[in-house]
Parts: C-alpha cells; structure tokens; sequence
C-alpha cells in the first residue's frame, strides 16, 4: 500500500545519518534488547561516531540492542539501572574507559518520563539511605517526609522501537517490548521511530495509540533484528 | 548455588504457601522463579514483571518464543488470561505504591533487622540494582530465599550487612535450606526446620541471633 509521507517524517536511513554526532547524548527505548530499535543501532556503529552518553534501562547483552554500541566502546558515559548482562560495560567500567551512572530502574525511568514532560526531576524516597543513590544529591522534606531530588533526563536524540507508525508518528508498541519506548520517545530532543510497520493515516484507533505524533520527528521502516536472542 | 533440584524446590513450595489468591507477585530469578510450580493449578493469583506485564505467564513450548513477550531477565514468557502491558514508569508505581504484595528474591546477606544486601559486591560483581531497590523498600512483603551460607562457609544471616544494602529493614521473611525465619520488630524468629537440620545446627551455622517459635513447623523429607 502505498503511504503517503504527509508530514515528511518517513526516511530512510541515510537521510537521518548527518543528526548523529561524536559526544552527543543518545536515550534509547528497549529493555535487555528487547525493543531497542536494531537498524538504527547500526546505523550508529556504521556512523562511526564516539564519546557518546547512552541513557536507557540496561546494556542489553554484548551483542544484542544499545550492547553493541558499548562493546565497540562508542559510550564515554552510560545512565542505566543494570549492566549485568554485558560482562563488556562491566569490564569497561572497571578500567575506567566507561563512567557508569546507576539509578533505581524505576527513578530512572521516571525521570526519562519527566524530561519528556518538561519537567526539571521528581521526588522519591527510594535510595534516600543508600549512598550509590543519594550521593551528592538534594533532599527535601514535604509534610514531614523526605524525598532525594532526582534530576529529569533528556537527550539529542531518542531512538525507539515501535509496532506501527502512522505518517504523523502516531505510536503502538509489541507486548512487552514497550518498556521505556513510550518515556525515550518523549525525552528526545529529536525522536526516531523504528517502525516493524509503517501504516496509512487514520488506520491507527486513536484510542489504541500509545505515542501520540507530535512527539516523533523521524520514522524509519525496520528490517527486523541482525542479532541472535540469548535462548535462541 | 549449590542446593540441589529437590532443595530448591522444597524452598519455593515453602515461599508458595505464603502467597494467597488475588495477589499480585513478583518473582526474582533463580530459585523464586519456581514458586508457580508449587501453586494449585486454579489459582488467580497476578504476576507482575518489571518490563511492563501484569499477569506473566509461563515459559512457552519450544518454537512457540515470541521474542517480543519476555521476562524481566531477556527470557520468552506467555500470558494468564487478564494480562494487561504497560511501560516501565506504571510498572514501577505499581510497585512504588505498594501494589505488589509479595516479592520473593535472592539475597546476597540479610541482616537480623531485615536489611538486604541483594546487588553488589563491590570490586568484584557490579551489575547495578535493577528494579531491586524498589522491591525490596516497597513491596508489602518481602520474601528472600537463599543459601544458608556463602560458598566459604560463612552465615548470609548476619548481625550487620557488610555490602551495601538494597534496602533498609524491608526484609519480612527469610527461606533457606535449613528453615524459615520471620523478621519481627525485636528480632529473627525460627518459625520453620527443616530435618534432618537441627535447631543446633542452625546456631552453629547462623551468625545473627534469632529466638525459636514456640510453635516451631518442622518438615520432614
């Protein structure tokens, strides 16, 4: 069928290659590789671009989603709740080639979620007497509680991975693998879609629609994962 | 680590019989994730995964792997009927609010005042904490099953944790090979043993102190 480009969002590849650049900061959607967007993994790594601040949920695994971005060691910084799954983020943070910045998974998904709605952080108790969490960080107390001050998250770009895009870039995600999709998305200073589906304006419900359009600058059409799950 | 299959599974039938229908339940990985095989087949119990499912079913028959309906560790799950996703932030609220009533972990030092130390072992296993900060500080019970003891002999139950702590006296009950202890506000209580491990036993190999229940459960094999 073919797709009208009504809003001049849908790309390809190499008309999105000149947004990345060495040092910028990349959020990605995706949670142990499962929804991270892959033809624009490798669109990075292909871009040959480094010193990158990668901020999502996790490493991935070496070879699998935002993992082999850092295994190629493209990242200087990585703001992430776990890197157990990438023994690579491990080793490179122990020879200091990595700064890894951990937060709660659920604080740093809340504060993704708070940069994409134009908020400056929230407040949370969780970590408040853990020093990994509460270093160098505010506390404040309201009606007699205390809260950290956690800072909200943006970033240059956000790539993420969706189900269906409409020309507008109207979103639905694949089970489980919205996870922080819908947050990434939102947080990006520029977003792009990887779409398994691209389809016709007004085909999506507009009740079904998870990420409404307007927060989507680029959709791109996947090819579908080049890596192999680990039970596969 | 360690324990056999028959162990392990006598831990998670122990961890089962804590968890009532209606509830919703998250289940760490390694042995907690052996529990729904210790529950009635009827049940109507929710599991909850911290990628954004409510109603996480098992693992599907061989080729039947969708590779984008998995577990919190990366691994192809199924749904129960009334499943429901959502992203990562409603799926930490749900657990921030207290909606999760039981988690069951692993633990890496638990200490007689409930803390956990269940993340890192600093300069040696890093992985970061995951979701396990939130879990162990606001589900409304906290269940850990673990070795007794470390590989080199020495007591996970301890006075104090040595490692940094994932959350401060959030602990509710601790399951290991050789009992089940309740964490009360004046202690560790021996609620549990399991024979042929003896309540010397225990104290020989427990370095926090405990007190024994009055009506002291014991299993034998």
């Amino acid at each position: 069928m073919l797709i009208q480009n009504t809003f001049d969002k849908i790309c390809g590849l190499t008309d999105i290659t000149y947004l990345f650049k060495d040092g910028m900061s990349i959020m990605f959607g995706g949670f142990g590789g499962i929804g991270t967007p892959p033809g624009l993994v490798n669109l990075i790594l292909d871009s040959g671009i480094k010193e990158l601040t990668l901020i999502g949920n996790d490493t991935g695994f070496p070879d699998i989603g935002i993992g082999k971005i850092v295994t190629e060691k493209r990242a200087k910084k990585i703001i992430v709740s776990h890197i157990g799954s990438n023994p690579n983020a491990g080793k490179y943070m122990t020879s200091g080639e990595l700064e890894v910045e951990f937060s709660p998974q659920g604080t740093l998904v809340e504060r993704m979620r708070a940069g994409g709605m134009g908020l400056g952080g929230i407040l949370t108790d969780i970590g408040l007497e853990e020093e990994i969490v509460n270093s160098d960080k505010q506390t404040v107390t309201l009606a007699g509680k205390s809260f950290l001050v956690e800072t909200a998250l943006t970033a240059d770009v956000s790539i993420v991975y969706a189900k269906k895009a409409d020309p507008y870039g109207n979103l639905i995600f694949d089970k489980s693998a919205r996870n922080t999709n819908p947050l990434a998305a939102m947080a990006g200073k520029i977003t792009i879609v990887e779409a398994a589906e691209i389809v016709p304006l007004g085909t999506l419900d507009p009740e079904e629609v998870v990420t409404p359009g307007v927060f989507i600058d680029h959709i791109v059409e996947s090819k579908g994962v080049d890596w192999q799950w680990v039970w596969e | 680590m360690g324990l056999g299959v028959e162990v392990r599974h006598k831990i998670a039938r122990r961890a089962a019989m804590e968890i009532k229908d209606g509830m919703l339940v998250n289940l760490g990985i390694g042995i907690p994730s052996l529990v729904p095989d210790h529950l009635p087949a009827d049940h109507t119990i929710m599991f909850h995964a911290e990628n954004g499912i409510v109603g996480m079913g098992k693992s599907p028959d061989l080729g039947k792997e969708d590779a984008h309906l998995c577990n919190a560790g990366g691994y192809p799950v199924t749904l129960q009927v009334g499943a429901s996703y959502c992203d990562s932030t409603a799926a930490f609220g749900m657990i921030r609010k207290g909606l999760v009533d039981v988690t069951i972990l692993g633990a890496l030092q638990v200490s007689e005042s409930g803390d956990l130390a269940n993340w890192i072992v600093p300069g040696k296993r890093v992985p970061g904490m995951g979701g396990a900060m939130e879990l162990a500080a606001k589900a409304k019970k906290v269940i850990v099953l673990m070795n007794h003891r470390e590989k080199t002999g020495s007591s996970k139950l301890v006075k104090n944790c040595t490692l940094p702590q994932t959350a401060k006296e959030c602990v509710h009950m601790v399951i290991t090979e050789m009992g089940v202890f309740s964490v009360l506000a004046d202690g560790l209580l021996l609620t549990d043993l399991f024979a042929p491990f003896t309540i010397d036993d225990i104290k020989k190999y427990t370095e926090a102190s405990f007190q024994v229940s009055d009506t002291l459960t014991v299993y034998r094999e």
